[in-house]
Order: structure tokens, then sequence, then C-alpha cells
């Protein structure tokens, strides 16, 4: 019985965490019933893995048999390894326990497709149900929605959950096409645009009647898989702020292909995955959800990929040197957030502060600012007088020369510096 | 001259007041425990007074929104000697100013709490993530920690609210106190450990029979999880700093 359950762990964990999320942050459910568990705002990462990802749910897959084929996956038809499968019960306890411990936020439950969609979503429900109502368990889940699984069990899930989400897989129509000829962008966008209208509608209820059930609360996601397929960091970009706009997603995960077969259309086994590249992706993220850029502004026909030797927010700024340098004593908010070296917190702290009295370097270093990044594109009280205008290009070497990347070691086509 | 004060928050708050009383000038505030006489300067002993203290607490929360008292009483229980003092003149900065001085980030005070807080809140996310719980033979249960600052107050209510159905303790080996929840409130409880026990993760025989079997679980899980194409040492260890390990039953060898 032990090894048993121990297999299965070992198996269904390792074939469900090439899925990165692992958020638990935007949950609104409390302990009211004085149950176990609670959702956290922020969300808490419990434990981070040797490759440096947060842990934060219990991640697993109900069963990685599975009747599709998809070349990027571990669990297609076709790859010759171990199957398994839990019960309802299995997971339930283990779900209870590992969060009596404190180990996990919550289950992160998906699934390989047994039989059928409808088939396979049911399964998935009736974990759900027996952890919300016979466990009076409030912890957070994240459960995958089953592309093509009816409505009404759509509907019913959303009632439990926290968060749903369905991946795109690949950026591009094209690419999918290319390595999982069975599915499509369609499959997806269908229901996430239904989970999308029925969040709307439970909260346009709410705002007339009092007592209307949770659905979904934290929201959909997504994710795709970067470098499997030749799409340009324009395209993934331009799907990700696309599915950003049209189905309010609190967000898109970018994973970097970790290859895991040798078919010849996508990169060969030991290559290492993109991690560089994903990190840019990331960046880019944020820079459109937090620090309000337009994605056209930093990727376009004539910019169609991230720059590696340096952020996508620096690379902006060097192409747009009209912009800078800026007075951070008079400059408005949106316009501080541009500036290279100096974040969401530490904006906001100039914005306060600068209303006592001008500021100082020594100020703007100690309130959080990279000074030696931002002083190329600010003035402040005290800024030295400068004789000369530096190109961009030359500002780029002065913060490379004295900046050591993280990555240099790992990726050497970075190398190419001036 | 220096303020000496016997390193409670009412002591501090009573030192403010006695400032105002007397307005000596440029005071230094220290605790009785980081006091050394010196020759040539004055000192003055603060009395805690908790009818003083609650008139500057009073007025602290007529100056300040609740996220800068947060931040204040977070900076004191950082337990930083030097915490003491900005806090002592950040109070003196608030109350000679019209309201929203603390918004003054060129202000010294003004970013030494702000940091002094910041540390503390990661240090009391930190627990709420790295605290792991193992039950007990009568049920309980327990973790030890060794937290860097003093953020159990700032940790009861959350565990409070999440294991409402299950009895815990979170016990500081440094600082010698804990907290119980028994079902309906959070008490605070000190132990008389019996000698040789280990305090971190008492021996199995002591365990509820499932414990063995779900921390093996967990760290079956914790190593499946992992991707070893994309090993990054360094960002691990930053994210979960090598002296938490001793807490997490997934990095037990």
């Amino acid at each position: 019985m032990f090894d048993r359950i121990r297999e299965k762990l070992n198996i269904l964990a390792d074939a469900a965490k090439y899925d990165v999320s692992c958020s638990s942050s935007g949950g609104t459910r409390k302990n009211d019933n004085k149950g176990l568990g609670n959702s956290h705002t922020s969300g808490i990462c419990h434990t981070y893995t040797e490759d440096g990802r947060c842990v934060s749910l219990l991640k697993i897959l109900l069963t990685n048999h599975c009747i599709y084929d998809c070349l990027f996956c571990v669990s297609r038809k076709s790859n010759d390894i171990k199957r398994a499968a839990f019960t309802v019960d299995e997971v339930v306890e283990l779900t209870m326990n590992f969060y009596r411990r404190n180990y996990i936020e919550g289950l992160f439950l998906s699934s390989g497709i047994f039989k059928n969609a409808d088939f396979t979503m049911e399964r998935l429900l009736l974990v759900v149900k027996k952890l919300r109502l016979e466990q009076n368990y409030n912890g957070y889940i994240h459960l995958k929605t089953i592309p093509g699984a009816s409505d009404d069990l759509i509907k019913e899930a959303g009632l439990y959950a926290d968060r749903m989400s369905i991946n795109l897989e690949m950026p591009t129509e094209a690419g999918l096409k290319l390595l999982a000829p069975e599915k499509s962008h369609a499959d997806v966008i269908k229901p996430l645009d239904f989970v999308q209208k029925q969040i709307t509608q439970f909260s346009a209820d709410k705002k007339l009647i009092k007592h209307v059930p949770k659905f979904v609360p934290a929201g959909q996601s997504t994710q795709m898989v970067i470098g499997a397929t030749p799409e340009s960091d324009k395209d993934i970009m331009y799907t990700a702020n696309a599915f950003y706009n049209n189905f309010s997603l609190k967000r898109v995960y970018y994973s970097g292909y970790v290859p895991i077969s040798n078919d010849t259309r996508m990169p060969i086994l030991g290559t290492q995955p993109p991690l560089l590249r994903e990190n840019r992706l990331y960046q880019t993220d944020w820079l459109m959800r937090f620090y309000g850029f337009k994605v056209q502004e930093i990727l376009n026909d004539a910019n169609p990929n991230l720059d590696i030797d340096i952020d996508p927010k620096l690379s902006w700024a060097i192409r747009n040197m009209q912009h800078f340098p800026v007075d951070i004593n008079t400059a408005d908010y949106k316009m501080i957030l541009r500036i290279p070296g100096i974040g969401v917190m530490s904006a906001k702290k100039i914005v306060q502060a600068r209303k006592f009295g001008k500021l100082r370097i020594d100020q703007l270093k100690k309130i959080g600012v990279a000074y030696n990044r931002a002083k190329h594109f600010i003035v402040c009280l005290d800024s030295p007088y400068q004789l000369k205008d530096y190109q961009g290009t030359q500002i780029k070497a002065f913060i490379l020369a004295e900046s050591k990347s993280k990555y240099l070691k790992t990726d050497s086509n970075q190398m190419i510096l001036f | 001259m220096t303020y000496i004060f016997d390193g409670s928050l009412q002591g501090l708050l009573t030192a403010v007041f006695e400032w105002f009383e007397r307005k000596p000038g440029k005071v230094m505030l220290k605790s009785t425990e980081m006091f050394q006489p010196e020759a040539f300067a004055e000192s003055f002993t603060v009395i805690t007074d908790a009818t003083k203290a609650d008139r500057v607490w009073v007025g602290l929360q007529k100056k300040l929104k609740k996220e800068w008292l947060r931040k204040f009483y977070c900076s004191y229980l950082s337990e930083i000697p030097e915490a003491y003092h900005h806090l002592f003149q950040f109070s003196l900065y608030i109350f000679k100013h019209p309201v929203g001085a603390e918004g003054n980030y060129g202000n010294e005070h003004v970013i030494a709490l702000s940091k002094y807080a910041k540390s503390v809140e990661r240090e009391k996310h930190r627990m709420e993530a790295f605290i792991r719980f193992q039950k007990t033979g009568d049920g309980i249960f327990y973790a030890g920690i060794d937290p860097d600052f003093n953020v159990l107050p700032l940790i009861s209510n959350h565990f409070k609210n999440r294991y409402a159905d299950q009895q815990w303790v979170i016990y500081d080996l440094k600082r010698k106190y804990g907290l119980h929840y028994n079902l309906t409130s959070v008490e605070e409880i000190t132990i008389s450990f019996t000698n040789g026990i280990n305090k971190q993760s008492p021996a199995s025989i002591l365990m509820d029979e499932s414990e063995a079997l779900y921390a093996t679980l967990w760290k079956d899980y914790f190593k499946s999880a992992n991707i070893v194409a994309r090993k990054n040492t360094k960002l691990h260890v930053q994210h979960v700093p090598k002296r938490y390990w001793k807490y997490l039953t997934e990095k037990e060898i």
C-alpha cells in the first residue's frame, strides 16, 4: 500500500511538473466554517525546487493515461512510460495531510485525457467536490479545464475551484498544428471564453444579490511552451497580449521547452532549455502588466526579438533616448516607472518623498534605486553636470561593462557584446 | 544626552512622552541592555508608565495610517538596538510635523523604519511558508522555530484562521515561548522540554503513526517536482537560505 502510493505520486507529480504555474495568489476564500485552510491574498511559496521554482501547490495529474499524442508532452500516447492513476480518495487524503502540515497552499489538479473529455472532467470534479463539501477544505484549488468538456461540468467545477486554466501549448496555431495535429487554439478559446463570461456574470449578480457563490475567484491563466517551435518573441508576446485583453487572464506563463522527445521537428534531447529567453519574456510580461508599456513599444517589426544581453526595459530606453534624461523631481509617475533601475516601489517612494523637498543622489540610493543603472537616464538635485550627450549604444556599453549577467556561464550565444 | 529604557514597547513610547515633557534637545535612546555609561554624557532613565505610553500611542494613531502603525510595531519586533533609536526619533519627527510626514522617504528615520519593517515582514512571511508541522502522538501539530526576529505575534492570526480545525503549537526556541491553539483561541505558552529531546524534530516514537508516511511522500514529491535540466542552485539558495533548511522536511536527508 505504502509503496504503491509512493510510486503513483512519483509518476503523477513527475508528469505534472512541466506545467509551470504554481501561483496561489488572488484567492479570496475564507475559513468561515471552521474547517481547514483559507486563501492568502499574495500566495505563499512553501518551498523551492532545486531548479529555483516555487512550490506552492501539490501539483499532480489524476492520471497520465492519455488518448492524445502531442509531441511536446511526456504523457503522449506513443511515449513508452509507466502509467498510473490516483483514486479520488487518494488525492483528497494527500491534499488534506500535506495541507495540515503546512507543506502546501493547496492543490493543482490536472489530468491526461482518458476515454473522453467529459469522463475526465467528471473525475476532477469529484475530487474538488469531496474536498470542499465533505472535508470542509477551504485551501486553494487550481483546476485544469478539460477542453471539450460540457459547459455544465465546467460551470460546476468553477463553483469549487479558485483558479482554472487551459494551456495554449504553442504560441501560434501553426506551431500547435505542427506538433499536435489533433488540437487547435479554438479548443482552448471556447472554454476560456465560457469561463470568463461566467465570471463576469457572477460578479454582475453579486452587485444585485448578496449571497452569490464564488466562481473561479482567482481567475484564469494559460501557458505557452517556448522554443519548441520557431516563433519569434513578437509572435509570443502578441499572442499573450491578445489573451490578456480578450479573456482578462490573470497570468500567462512561458515555459522554456525541456527536450523530452527525439522527434526531428523539435530541439534534440540534451539541448539546454532556453532559460534566458524565458526570463526576458517574463520581464516583458511584467512591463506590460505593471509598468504601463504597450507590447508594440517593446516588440515590433523592427525589433521582433528581445535583446539577450540586456533587459527589455533598458533596451526600450536605449532605443528611445529622446525621452531622457528624466528629472526625478518633476517628471510624472508614469515616466519615472520607465527609467531603467527604478522599480514600482522606488517610483512610488520618489513621488511621495519629493513633496518634502528636491531629492539628492544619496536619498535615491537609500530609497532603493539601482543608481548605477539609473544615473544615465535621470537628473536630480545634485546630478553632476554632463558636458557630453552619450549615445544609447555607449550607455549600453557602460552598463554592460559594470554588470555581470547571471546567465553568462550557461549561455554562450550572448557573448556578442560590442 | 542618552535616554535609557527597559526594552519594552511601552518603555519606548514612555521615552517619547518624557522627551516632550522636558524638551532636552538631541537625545540618543538605548535599552538598558545596550547602555554603557560614558564619562561626559548625561543620561536619564525612563520609568515605563502605561498611561504615558498609551497617550503617545493614541497620538501616533491620530497621525499615522494603519499601514504605518504596523511598520512601527514591526520595527520594534526586529529587536535591533539601532531600530529603537530610529523609532524614538521617528516619533518625535511625526509629532513635530503635520499629518503625512511619514511619506518623506528622504528622511533617514522614515527610510530606516520602512527597511526594518520590510525585513520583519519578510521573516514573518518566511515563517508562514517554512513552518512544517509534525503531528504528535496526541494529535497536536507541532513546529519548533528560531526566527531572526520576534515574529510570533505577527503570525498568530494567520495560523489561527487557517488551521481552525486542528490543535497546533508553534514554539520559538530562541526566545523560549510559543503559541498554542486549542481549537478556540491562541494562548502564549512556555514548554519545559525534557533533557536531551530534539526540539526541532522530536523522536518518531512521540509522533503520530502517519507522520513518517506523509513526511516521506512530501520528500518524494519535492524530488519529483524538480526539473533536472533546469538546475539552478544559486536561485534555489536565494529563495530558501540555508539557515532555514533545518525547518524543512523536504531538506532532511
